[in-house]
């Protein structure tokens, strides 16, 4: 069965190049002119977010052909994890994605939890969602103060990092590590929250609305930030479905839509934000909606502290002995405990068998995890539907007519991080 | 949506519901039929993932010692990385999973479309519905060696292009590279 050529065309107006999505190709009659050059761009070059690679084909300053090769910083973690037991996998998790690593590592504990079936403490799943808005404003950071720094706007990056390092320093706070923090368990989190913890965050709550306007205006008024922005990379709310984009990328294209409001996980109905959507789809929107988010899990961060601070001495982590690691006090005195403790390091816990699909609005868009468990101690198998692979395949439709210096602007603002990619 | 409504997909062999999760299996010819059936009639306008699996294997790690094997309880290899009970067996080796999402706003429909497939058995491509299926098609033909048919370009996309073998296939060894230099030679 072969794909009807009718269908292939989604409708009218469609930007998304006709016989691949994903490519786009040059015609015989422009091949023909012999002004074609073909230049390949990455995959070590220090504006593609790592090792994508581009292979595009030029016609004076316009990019008439385009391809993206990926697979570079292939590490086999799907492999990897079907390796190690449940309880170990969950290491993996963060790593596949290193700027929002600990909504990676939501996802999957989620997973395991909802195959579990078992019920998280109110100070884990609100903690979580704290350190899930700190990642995102982590990973915005990161994309802003990078995306700048391609643009010219070199001084940005300093601002930017200035605010991630905070952040950095409150992961490590906690959870002892500054990246990969490896912070929940299927059933809660790993540790008590420290006390000290509170007061930091909330004063970094305070000064972070601050710092995003001096963020803003460094270039909100700048002429060549706009110039560089505006009008450039388009992608229609109808390609944007067609393609699978998500999260910022879709958002800036005109759907109103967000895992977090439209399919609450976590505590995120019990919470006020407003899911920032802007309708042009070209790379300035897919800033301001980025710009726009940073506030609002600001705004989110601060009833989370509020909430969090009520909860002072409650558990952090279910009661279950044939999954959660017993106290480490009690191994002194209680054989029992020191059999748990030893079967779940050794050999793991068994998720009962089954499959499920769960999905989070990381800071890229819907991180997917899809995981199958056969009752045994160790996953079947995991996949993760990372959003930078999905938003990679916008390329070819964002970068058509457009000029070769935008294209660099415009892979900046799909805000991919090749790990993810890759996997 | 009652389970009813699921009948009226083209090809469509069952309905399960597990973990409030919907999945529903469709006969492979018919793949690109109930595709456009669910994303035209039933407003599946997203698809969010696809993601193939292979069960080579799957029930035949034996039954814990802990619990008891089938042929009795094994003492010199106490709770072994087994199973509790055996799992439900699989009808055939691969299965493609199509993760569809309803995307409007306020509301999030989710539904599992399967086909279940033996090796080499290929799949048609759904690149015709959903243009995001692309690559993920492409990463299902490169890690499982699921071959997708009508595929407009259907090349490896994480592996070499050169490379040998399938890597996410319960077969594949870990460690499984080969070796062009060793000390022992």
């Amino acid at each position: 069965m072969t794909v009807a050529p009718e269908r292939a065309r989604i409708y009218e107006g469609s930007r998304i190049p006709a016989r691949v999505p994903t490519i786009l190709e040059v015609s015989q009659e422009l091949r023909d002119t012999g002004d074609i050059l073909e230049v390949n761009f990455g995959p070590n070059h220090p504006s593609t977010h790592g090792v994508l690679r581009l292979v595009i084909e030029l016609h004076g300053e316009t990019v008439v052909g385009l391809q993206a090769v990926i697979g570079y910083l292939h590490t086999g973690f799907e492999k990897n994890m079907e390796q190690k037991t449940w309880w170990k996998a969950i290491t993996y998790a963060p790593r596949i994605d290193y700027v929002s690593f600990q909504n990676n590592e939501l996802v999957f504990v989620l997973a395991i939890e909802k195959l579990l079936g078992i019920e998280v403490p109110r100070k884990a799943t609100w903690m979580r969602m704290l350190l899930a808005e700190l990642n995102r404003l982590h990973s915005h950071l990161v994309w802003l103060g990078t995306s700048g720094l391609e643009l010219g706007a070199i001084s940005m990056f300093w601002y930017c990092f200035r605010e991630r390092e905070t952040i950095l320093d409150l992961f490590e706070l906690v959870t002892g590590y500054r990246m990969h923090t490896r912070y929940f368990q299927a059933g809660g989190l790993a540790e008590d929250i420290p006390r000290g913890f509170y007061p930091e965050c909330r004063k970094f709550v305070e000064s972070m609305p601050a710092a995003i306007e001096q963020y803003e205006g460094l270039v909100d008024q700048n002429q060549i930030w706009i110039e560089r922005t505006r009008g450039v990379g388009l992608l229609s709310a109808q390609d944007a479905l067609a393609l699978g984009q998500s999260g910022p990328v879709l958002r800036a294209s005109g759907v109103d839509w967000d895992v977090r409001r439209d399919e609450p996980y976590l505590a995120y109905d019990q919470v006020d934000f407003d899911v920032v959507v802007y309708p042009h789809g070209d790379v300035y929107d897919r800033y301001r909606v980025r710009m726009d988010e940073m506030r609002e899990s600001t705004k989110i961060i601060a009833q989370c502290l509020d909430r969090l601070e009520d909860m002072e001495g409650e558990a952090w982590i279910a009661d279950d002995r044939k999954v959660v690691l017993p106290p480490r006090e009690e191994l002194h005195t209680s054989m029992e405990s020191l059999i748990h403790h030893f079967k779940i390091v050794t050999e793991g816990y068994r998720v009962p068998e089954g499959e499920v699909y769960v999905a989070i609005e990381s800071p890229r868009g819907e991180l997917g995890c899809y995981v199958i468990s056969d009752g045994g101690p160790k996953p079947w198998r995991v996949k993760f539907r990372a959003p930078s692979f999905v938003a990679l395949e916008a390329t070819a439709t964002c970068l058509r007519e457009s000029l070769i210096a935008d294209m660099i602007a415009i892979v900046g603002s799909l805000d991919t991080v090749m790990g993810e990619v890759d996997r | 949506m009652t389970d009813r409504a699921w009948d009226q997909v083209p090809g469509h062999v069952s309905t399960t519901e597990a973990f409030g999760e919907t999945t529903i299996v469709v006969e492979r010819d018919a793949l690109v039929d109930a595709c456009t059936y669910l994303r035209d009639e039933e407003g599946f306008n997203f698809l969010s993932d696809v993601s193939a699996a292979d069960y080579l294997g799957w029930g035949k790690a034996g039954v814990s010692g802990y619990i008891g094997t089938p042929a009795g309880r094994n003492l010199n290899d106490p709770m072994t990385q087994g199973y509790q009970r055996l799992p439900e067996a699989k009808p055939k080796r691969f299965a493609m999973n199509y993760h569809l999402l309803a995307l409007y706003r306020g509301s999030a429909r989710r539904l599992r479309l399967r086909v279940w497939l033996d090796n080499a058995e290929s799949v048609p491509s759904v690149v015709g519905v959903w243009p995001t299926a692309d690559w993920h098609e492409r990463e299902a033909w490169d890690m499982m060696g699921v071959p997708v048919e009508g595929h407009p370009n259907l090349a490896r996309i994480l592996m070499d292009d050169d490379w040998e073998g399938h890597p996410l296939r319960k077969d594949y060894p870990i460690g499984g590279e080969p070796v062009r230099f060793s000390n022992a030679e």
